[in-house]
């Protein structure tokens, strides 16, 4: 528009925003291109696909890996089992609670994640009232209790965003009518109704999960994260096999988001 | 409809609630808590600021300082590169293509932190990266003999700019979205040069923006700590790398230094998230 009025001027400001987009492009591609690269470099004087082969038959690579899908999963399940009823529960019933259920939802933003494990690790300690950390399976339901509270910010706010497009009370009301109990109501009227809100919420969850570190560190679990540092601590080629592989899988959790979100009812209802 | 007793409808009225409070209580808050209470409660349960005092240490000090600057200079560098970036897909004439494909791969990279970043870099900058050999051996431009190394202080920014930059076009865009036409287009008419428009209307209007988008990379960068740890092993001691090396046991004779490191933790990234948070709302008066 500014274009028609001053052609003269718009010119330099086109070519500032081309460089600055160039440098930009540069700067983000310039480091997969050289982790793709370096992946390959395995067999010498030629291009393989051997750091990928030597990572794939890795049989700590697939256990880790799988225990961190697994944990992802079961994390992604109990935060929808957990955060939905409760922003349910905020729009038709205790809407004075808002500020509070936001106010949480925001503290594991605010508070480091590695206090966060800390302060796991001294009350669910095996002299504490509570001794998660007694069994490998208790630790590993701690481990998942804790990537659903790192979870909780983009999970409550996914979902949420969701039950804002619906009219809650009126679904709610339609479906006690028909003589729904919540049980019902949660699962066979709001979930589908909220699911691509949720799927984008639990899709951001699993990328985050699958690849992190300090609490799997922390509480001494077989996750895909401490696998990374360990082999960035002792190979050379198959750390950048497993940057793209990771690369990959954070880059199809966004693209599932994207398309869970074209998918949303009042985006829908638009075109 | 069904007669209720008060018992029951209190129950209806809060069931949905009540994990969810129950949970964030038992694995949010009363861990968070317990370790703000720790920083403050000495050997015999006694209450003290010892262990507050302690902090004093040189060692302890200066991980502190060294997770700050990294904090600031990250922060800043990333404001204004995510900043410029944003500016130029959004108000400069670019394609709107560009505009979508910069965002989308901004939500990719701002999440690919971590150990796999740290990966990426040594790939193409440690000594046998890609970008290092081919200046050797392209342009006989050793960066290693010239000083340059990943592994040091800058090298650490340079990585950090990865995901704190995408973080800042994600958050900035929809600010510099709102900035109206009709105010770039009055300015233009009184004579206002491009630099006088951004000098004198569209910063000022940013400017809470910009400034809660430096809390919240601050605080971004100062709980990090896979990556440096993935990349210089605990050379660069970041006061994250003491904290976690203090958990595991591995250094520090005084275990209660731990709880002290973790209060002081909260207390920075607190402040710096309040500040994003008190920004954000101010700065969504003016866009909308």
């Amino acid at each position: 528009m500014t274009a028609t009025i001053h052609p003269a001027r718009s010119r330099p400001r086109n070519l500032w925003s081309w460089i600055t987009f160039g440098l930009a492009v540069a700067y983000f591609a310039v480091p997969l291109i050289g982790m793709f690269e370096f992946s390959l470099r395995k067999r010498r004087d030629v291009y393989s696909l051997d750091a990928y082969a030597s990572v794939l038959n890795d049989p700590q690579f697939q256990s880790t890996f799988l225990f961190s899908v697994v944990m992802a999963i079961v994390t992604v399940i109990f935060g929808i089992a957990l955060v939905l009823p409760a922003a349910l529960w905020v729009r038709i019933r205790l809407p004075r609670l808002r500020p509070l259920i936001e106010f949480i939802t925001l503290l594991p933003l605010v508070i480091p994640v590695i206090v966060i494990a800390f302060g796991y690790i001294r009350m669910f300690n095996t002299s504490s009232f509570l001794p998660m950390t007694g069994s490998a399976m208790s630790t590993n339901v701690l481990l998942s209790f804790g990537y659903v509270t790192l979870a909780l910010p983009y999970m409550y706010r996914a979902i949420d965003n969701g039950l804002r497009t619906l009219d809650v009370q009126t679904l709610t009301e339609a479906a006690q009518s028909l003589g729904a109990g919540w049980m019902t109501i949660l699962v066979r009227v709001m979930l589908p109704n909220v699911f691509s809100a949720v799927l984008s919420g639990a899709f951001l969850t699993f990328s985050i999960v699958l690849g992190e570190y300090v609490f799997a560190a922390l509480l001494d679990r077989p996750a895909f994260g401490p696998y990374m540092v360990a082999i960035g601590g002792n190979q050379a080629y198959e750390p950048a096999a497993l940057a793209v592989i990771a690369f990959a899988i954070t880059w199809g959790c966004m693209v599932l988001i994207q398309l869970a979100e074209r998918l949303a009812p009042h985006n829908r209802a638009k075109r | 409809m069904r007669q209720e007793n008060g018992v029951v409808r209190v129950l209806a009225n809060w069931a949905g609630v009540l994990p969810f409070l129950l949970f964030a209580a038992l694995f949010l808050i009363l861990p968070t808590t317990n370790i703000i209470l720790g920083a403050f409660r000495g050997p015999d349960g006694e209450f003290t600021f010892a262990n507050i005092a302690n902090l004093a240490q040189p060692r302890l000090v200066a991980s502190f300082w060294l997770s700050i600057n990294l904090s600031l200079f990250s922060a800043l560098l990333g404001v204004i590169a995510g900043f410029l970036v944003a500016a130029a897909v959004t108000q400069g004439n670019l394609p709107p293509r560009l505009r979508a494909g910069i965002l989308t791969f901004s939500g990719v990279a701002a999440n690919f932190a971590g150990v796999p970043l740290a990966f990426a870099f040594i790939a193409t900058l440690g000594r046998l990266g890609l970008v290092t050999v081919i200046l050797r051996e392209w342009f006989g431009v050793n960066i290693y003999t010239m000083g340059f190394n990943l592994i040091t202080f800058w090298g650490l920014i340079f990585v950090y700019l990865y995901f704190q930059m995408s973080l800042m076009i994600l958050i900035i865009t929809p600010a510099l979205d709102g900035l109206k036409k009709e105010w770039r287009e009055a300015a233009e008419i009184l004579g206002a040069t491009g630099g006088q428009y951004w000098r004198m209307v569209a910063l000022p209007v940013l400017f809470p923006a910009l400034l809660g988008s430096f809390a919240l990379l601050f605080a971004n960068s100062f709980g990090a700590i896979a990556t440096a740890q993935a990349l210089t092993g605990s050379s660069q001691s970041l006061i994250t790398i003491q904290l976690f090396a203090q958990i595991r046991g591995d250094v520090l004779q005084d275990p209660s230094i731990g709880y002290a490191i973790a209060l002081a933790m909260i207390v920075i990234t607190g402040v710096a998230n309040t500040i994003y948070i008190v920004l954000r709302a101010r700065s969504e008066k003016w866009i909308r």
